[in-house]
């Protein structure tokens, strides 16, 4: 198995995202990671998919989703060519002893604080899957309370967008 | 922008129900198959003014669905079937996977709740957008009244282009109440829709490429063909290559079973020929077929030295289960069209092989095993002389339709297909139940065309009240119900896979109920056969009525099977022809 990044630009309708979900629950992929979000054009919204699987049903189910007639356009990132981000709040239990070594690592991290309690801060941070699990797992010592974490969000290397070729009107008349 | 005649009352103020079926008059709807009831209680009014569509009452919506679906199949044109919310929605929710299954276009309007109450658990509401999604092609919840005429325009858009399916349209009541302006046309807003039916050349010429090299080739037709209505084009692809022919189970019909180089229907249940055809082939070219289990047997022991050509409209169905060396994405019609020309130029070009050894092994599995059966020790009537017979009689005008079981898989072999669009079945789905609100579909689809249901007592006892639908409407189809008194198919696992034991697979229906009975309770008419000897005679009886339906009962042996088998699971080269009986494969040159 391997992680495959999909970009799905899709019609802001409602229930796009369940049909999205239930096709792949459905087909049998699991999803690692969905991130949802608005588009710089307000009809469109942009689904980052991660889904670990091999190639040949990652064909499949690509094929499956571009049959959703909310979806739009399917492009696989590939994590060298493209930038790809997200976003962890982290609450660390700390007390005075503590509180400097955990804001050295926040340091180290480039992450921020962005909450303090007279026992616990709150850190957030963004980066790719490999340096969130780092800083987590020294986190760990001393404490996570409570984590949450987004969904992967990607963009391509480069000018080019893959926005512009599928928001290209097309004419149809009953 | 908005093409074609707006209508004569475009720009008219109405209610929402008004224009929801004035859209279903201008998009040519002529027939819908429904039940009215609360939520959906709205459109029934103007519908009942409507000087185009006839409106069938059915008794039960599962009825709708699978009439809508023959109706489709029959015509050419999508079917209708109309509902109301929670119950009435939820029951058309089997036909509308029966025809996703099959790729039958098909649209689907259901009334839902109003749009205050959606999400309360109100009084008949059911979430029937979101249980159909994962068995439409697409569906829709309209709230707002302008959006009726666009999303009706949009739903038999994608019903029928591209791989036809079911559209379902749920429509909230007090959008259907609200006053609204009527716009016909509409523009279709379905930027993701983009369905190709062009081929790609460079793979139409690889594909010519191949076929002309082929030693063993098999044209493998599916029922994409007939949903492209490319039986012309493929009789003429048939003629120029001298190739052999399967149809599926799906394409029965699409090339006619009376052609010389048709060998018949592969599968599970198919003939020896066309199974060991696809088995022992080099160049298998898939037309609008799907490498359905049902076809292929086990997959890693399918075909196992073809290469495979797969031309197809959708194209997830490309190597989605046996990888394609040739894939195609396009329209059956648009692809074979290409691919003559392309062979053309091959044979011009010197590029063509000889098949007469082919031909030679194909005809000496078609000699030595053609279909047939044994007859019962007891002398019972068989089930499969009465379908032979049905179909000798009766010919290949008329629209055969069947449920699911046995007596769908002998009305598959015995009865000799002419004609596209003469067999309907339920394939994919296989649902029980099909066939008399098919059949009664057909029929009012096409009233001048004779439709045969060809039942089982176990499908028929599923949906038989749409016979009063039949009688009332004055739409006289005939049945063949086919009574063995059990769960046929089911009781022949048991036989071969369960040591016999006959768990629940015993209906006692040559007792209760009394078919013939039911049949006048409701109208029509009832006639027995139990030998051989009455069956000519009680099929021209049957054929002599056309005032109303004719059921006709016949009693059969219970213990007859369908043969040939492959076993579900196994290779199709581990084909039987009869219990514990294979092919004496030495006897071919292979």
């Amino acid at each position: 198995m391997s992680k495959h990044t999909l970009s799905v630009l899709v019609e802001n309708k409602p229930g796009v995202l369940a049909r999205i979900a239930a096709l792949f629950s459905r087909r049998g992929f699991n999803i690692d990671s969905l991130a949802v979000g608005p588009t710089e054009h307000p009809a469109v919204s942009r689904m980052t998919v991660v889904v670990d699987v091999e190639d040949s049903p990652l064909e499949q189910v690509t094929k499956q989703l571009n049959k959703l007639v909310n979806v739009l356009k399917i492009v696989e990132l590939d994590p060298g060519q493209s930038v790809q981000r997200e976003l962890v709040l982290v609450k660390v239990r700390t007390d005075n002893e503590t509180r400097p070594h955990v804001l050295q690592t926040v340091e180290l991290f480039r992450a921020k604080v962005v909450d303090v309690a007279a026992d616990a801060v709150t850190i957030e941070a963004t980066g790719s899957s490999d340096k969130l699990s780092a800083l987590l797992k020294v986190l760990e010592p001393y404490g996570i309370r409570e984590l949450v974490q987004s969904g992967v969000v990607a963009v391509g290397r480069g000018s080019r967008s893959i926005t512009d070729r599928a928001l290209r009107p097309v004419d149809r008349v009953a | 922008m908005p093409q074609g005649q707006p209508t004569r009352d475009n720009g008219t103020t109405m209610t929402g129900a008004a224009s929801l079926i004035r859209s279903l008059e201008a998009a040519g709807v002529d027939t819908v198959f429904g039940i009215p009831g609360g939520a959906i209680l709205p459109a029934y009014d103007p519908m009942f003014d409507s000087q185009q569509i006839r409106h069938i009452l059915v008794r039960h919506e599962q009825g709708a669905g699978h009439a809508a679906e023959g109706y489709a199949l029959a015509t050419g044109k999508p079917g209708v079937c109309m509902a109301t919310s929670g119950p009435g929605a939820t029951n058309l929710v089997t036909p509308i996977a029966d025809a996703h299954m099959d790729s039958v276009p098909m649209v689907a309007v259901t009334g839902q709740v109003a749009t205050a109450a959606i999400g309360t658990d109100a009084f008949q509401e059911a979430d029937i957008r979101g249980i159909t999604m994962p068995i439409t092609k697409h569906n829709y919840l309209v709230t707002d009244p302008a959006e009726i005429p666009r999303t009706i325009a949009e739903a038999f858009h994608i019903a029928t282009t591209g791989r036809p399916g079911p559209v379902l349209v749920d429509v909230a009541k007090d959008a259907m109440q609200a006053m609204t302006t009527f716009r016909w046309p509409v523009e279709l807003d379905l930027p993701g829709y983009r369905p190709v039916t062009r081929p790609h050349a460079k793979q139409v010429r690889e594909a010519a490429r191949l076929m002309a090299a082929a030693k063993r080739p098999v044209l493998y037709v599916g029922g994409g063909v007939l949903r492209a209505r490319a039986w012309k084009e493929l009789s003429e692809l048939a003629r120029l290559t001298g190739f052999p022919v399967v149809t599926t189970l799906t394409a029965r019909g699409a090339f006619p079973d009376s052609h010389r180089q048709h060998l018949g229907m592969p599968g599970m249940h198919g003939g020896v020929a066309a199974v060991t055809s696809l088995q022992k082939a080099d160049l298998l070219i898939a037309l609008g077929a799907r490498f359905d289990d049902r076809v292929t047997g086990k997959l890693s022991s399918f075909a196992p030295n073809a290469a495979v050509i797969h031309a197809d409209i959708d194209p997830a169905e490309i190597s989605k289960n046996r990888v394609a060396d040739v894939p195609i994405v396009g329209d059956c019609k648009e692809v074979i069209n290409e691919l003559i020309p392309a062979i053309e130029a091959e044979f011009a070009a010197g590029n063509q092989t000889d098949l007469t050894g082919w031909w030679r092994q194909l005809d000496q599995w078609r000699d030595n095993y053609p279909l047939g059966y044994t007859p019962a020790d007891n002398g019972e009537l068989m089930p499969q002389y009465v379908i032979e017979r049905l179909g000798r009689l009766v010919g290949s005008d008329a629209i055969y339709v069947a449920g699911v079981g046995q007596h769908q898989m002998w009305a598959s072999q015995y009865i000799s297909y002419e004609n596209p669009n003469t067999w309907l079945n339920s394939g994919g789905a296989g649902t029980m139940g099909y066939a008399v609100p098919a059949a009664m579909g057909a029929k009012a689809g096409r009233p001048d065309t004779t439709v045969w249901a060809i039942d089982g007592d176990g499908c028929f006892q599923m949906t038989n009240q749409e016979l009063a639908t039949c009688a009332i409407e004055g739409i006289p189809i005939k049945v063949a119900v086919i009574n063995n008194e059990s769960l046929g198919m089911v009781r022949q696992w048991q036989t071969l896979f369960y040591d016999g034991r006959y768990s629940n697979t015993d209906l006692g229906s040559r007792r209760i109920p009394d078919f013939a009975k039911l049949a006048e309770a409701y109208g029509c008419v009832g006639l027995r056969c139990d030998t051989a000897e009455d069956v000519d005679a009680t099929i021209e009886k049957a054929m002599a009525v056309d005032d109303r339906p004719v059921v006709v009962d016949f009693g059969v042996h219970r213990d007859a099977m369908v043969w040939p088998m492959v076993a579900a699971g196994t290779s199709n080269d581990e084909i039987q022809i009869a219990r514990g009986m294979a092919p004496e494969w030495d006897r071919s040159d292979d």
